[in-house]
């Protein structure tokens, strides 16, 4: 879709009312109303603070949102900011909302986002996740500054989180990621990250957008080719991750804008990571944030019936997918009692990197290969919950350290699976 | 008497004769057009395997379950079945078409009407085919469906949707081909809403509890419900 039918008229109108910018932060709402006007002041707030002196503009693209959220980023006023600051900007901060589609689709969001950071000539686009409650102003610095002051193309964040969150990060995204890519970078899937001009115009001019995969996980897709592009890498601390609404719960959904979109992403990147040989640290900006433990409050006799249940009820579907081998091992895992159930690393490596393949030569319904997935990652989350009950948050970064290592052992496994098998 | 039953048998020889020789050209006619025909059949059979191996028609068949049934049924693959089909369709169409050539009263009428049900056989088999891989889709997502959500008889749910699926296409495709119309109505109206009344006791009087534990579930609210869904995958 060229930039003229993806932007309305009316929102290119407004856009030529803002002019060029320097900085432009990116907002893709749907029904935030909860906590858009925290996010919204902590940017301006932000913005006052770090970047006085330039332009920028807050661009929201919204998926229809029935609870005010547009009328909430556009109408948040700036005066109790500068009051509190006592600090004045010396440009006008603009805040234009658009409403790309009547249903929420990141894809649409994203590009929405980068083709008005295109038309406006902005050196620096800044998304930032609507429901980050624990957002400061000084996250829109942290994030920026590397492409303003050291002309880094792609900034990711590095999250703290309590142990038992971020599961699918700590045992899927991140060692396949780094295992397959040969890059260190923490975060494949940031909801809040900055890119540099050069890149962000490379990403739109990109032929993926028809794609259902792309759509619904564009971020994958961005860090992927931040990767594979040979684009200047960067990695900043942010601190503490939250979790706003619950769609941050439903499992299939994350598996679909994550997983989905990193398998699609490994489907058109072959050429170059299959030629990666070592992995590549990123320089990144560390920090530290105390984190203040949760009670946990997962159940893990549920997580275990539905692994379970998965394993017994899905298996003309696992037929497909898996080999007998991987197939034997996980039902053997799943008559396992309580506390001896383990989903060993060297299995899910395996598991992962079946699917992975599967998903490749499309043995079945991609999305249906997604979803199958669904059960096994609930056992692998819970014998991650199983093996570091007592860990300190040390003991967890290391067990995911040795995760991560697992899977790059058994990377040319993948390479063989996915060359060969049927 | 001995002369007389000679001519006869002469006659009756003589009678053989020239109904052999009237039939003859006809007969020759027909072994050509039956062994070119063979020929031809055998040569489609041959391009229609090599094209759908080309098009690895085998895994959209094992896709929409129809490999599984005809293992069961130790039939040959789909392919191989497919191929066979047509090699047999064309021959029997040839084999028609060479008997028309001995001008056998009424048998052009069957042969005519033979080449007039192949459009309906064809439509029949596509229904067929179609309508066992949408079976097999809506199955499978089903069931995903179900698994994921943790409902306990999703195995249930899945094949009583291809259960069904299967039950309406059945229904086309003999509809299609003409066979026994009003019967096949009335029985898959019989069976449709037997399945359906089934289905209605079951779960009113066998599944209680459950419909109560669901709907307490989904619009209570309960802090039980919290408790349960606290895994943050990102």
């Amino acid at each position: 879709m060229p930039e003229e039918t993806l932007l309305s008229d009316e929102f290119v109108r407004q856009l030529i009312n803002v002019g060029e910018v320097d900085i432009l932060i990116g907002l893709p709402t749907y029904n935030n109303a909860r906590t858009i006007q925290q996010v919204t002041r902590a940017i301006q707030a932000g913005i006052l603070k770090c970047f006085p002196r330039e332009r920028a503009v807050i661009i929201n693209a919204d998926g229809g949102s029935q609870d005010g959220t547009p009328q909430m980023v556009t109408g948040a006023s700036i005066d109790d900011i500068w009051s509190a600051s006592k600090v004045y900007a010396l440009r006008t901060l603009h805040a234009v909302s658009t409403q790309y589609a009547k249903v929420p689709e990141p894809g649409r969001a994203l590009r929405t986002i980068l083709a008005a950071a295109d038309l406006l000539r902005a050196r620096a686009t800044v998304m930032i996740s609507p429901d980050e409650a624990t957002i400061e102003p000084d996250w829109l610095q942290r994030l920026v500054k590397p492409i303003y002051n050291d002309n880094f193309d792609f900034v990711s964040p590095i999250y703290r989180r309590q142990r038992f969150e971020g599961v699918l990060m700590r045992n899927l995204l991140y060692p396949m990621t780094r295992a397959i890519y040969g890059c260190d970078l923490h975060e494949p899937f940031a909801s809040e990250f900055a890119i540099s001009s050069r890149f962000a115009g490379d990403f739109l001019n990109q032929d993926i957008w028809g794609d259902e995969w792309a759509r619904v996980g564009p971020e994958m897709c961005l860090t992927i080719s931040a990767i594979t592009g040979k684009y200047r890498l960067y990695q900043v601390f942010l601190g503490m991750k939250a979790h706003g609404n619950r769609t941050a719960r439903d499992l299939v959904f994350a598996l679909r804008r994550t997983v989905g979109s990193l398998f699609f992403c490994l489907d058109r990147t072959f050429p170059s990571w299959s030629a990666v040989t070592s992995l590549q640290s990123v320089p990144s900006a560390n920090g530290h944030c105390e984190v203040k433990p949760e009670a946990v409050k997962v159940n893990r006799k549920r997580l275990r019936e539905m692994f379970v249940h998965g394993v017994s009820e899905l298996q003309p579907v696992f037929r497909s997918i898996l080999t007998p081998g991987t197939l034997g091992e996980l039902q053997n895992i799943a008559s396992l009692d309580g506390d001896q159930f383990r989903y060993p690393p060297d299995l899910w490596a395996k598991t992962v990197f079946e699917f992975a393949s599967s998903f490749h030569k499309s043995v079945i319904n991609r999305d249906h290969i997604i979803q199958a997935l669904g059960p096994l990652f609930r056992g692998r989350a819970l014998s991650f919950l199983l093996e570091n009950r007592d860990a300190t948050e040390d003991q967890v970064e290391h067990s995911v350290e040795a995760l991560c290592q697992e899977f790059e052992h058994t990377r040319p496994y993948f390479l063989e699976v996915w060359n060969h098998r049927k | 008497m001995r002369d007389i039953i000679v001519t006869e048998l002469t006659q009756g020889l003589q009678g053989i004769a020239r109904a052999f020789a009237h039939y003859l050209p006809g007969l020759i006619v027909m072994l050509i057009v039956v062994l070119v025909g063979w020929v031809i059949a055998y040569l489609l059979k041959v391009i229609v395997r090599y094209v759908l191996r080309l098009t690895k028609f085998s895994k959209l068949s094992e896709n929409a379950g129809a490999t599984e049934l005809l293992k069961q049924a130790a039939l040959p693959s789909s392919t191989e079945l497919v191929s066979r089909f047509v090699f047999w369709v064309a021959w029997v169409g040839f084999i028609l078409i060479g008997a028309d050539a001995l001008g056998i009263v009424g048998l052009q009428e069957y042969t005519s009407r033979f080449f007039l049900f192949l459009p309906r056989l064809f439509v029949a088999i596509v229904i067929l085919f179609f309508g066992l891989l949408a079976a097999s889709f809506f199955s499978r997502a089903v069931l995903l469906a179900a698994v994921n959500a943790n409902l306990r008889p999703s195995k249930l749910l899945s094949y009583s949707v291809r259960f069904i699926i299967s039950l309406f296409t059945l229904a086309m495709a003999f509809e299609v081909l003409g066979v026994a119309e009003g019967t096949l109505l009335i029985a898959f109206g019989a069976a449709f809403g037997a399945l359906m009344l089934a289905l209605a006791i079951a779960f009113g009087l066998g599944g209680q509890d459950m419909a109560r534990e669901f709907l307490e579930r989904r619009f209570a609210r309960n802090r039980r419900d919290e408790k349960e869904d606290e895994l943050f995958p990102l």
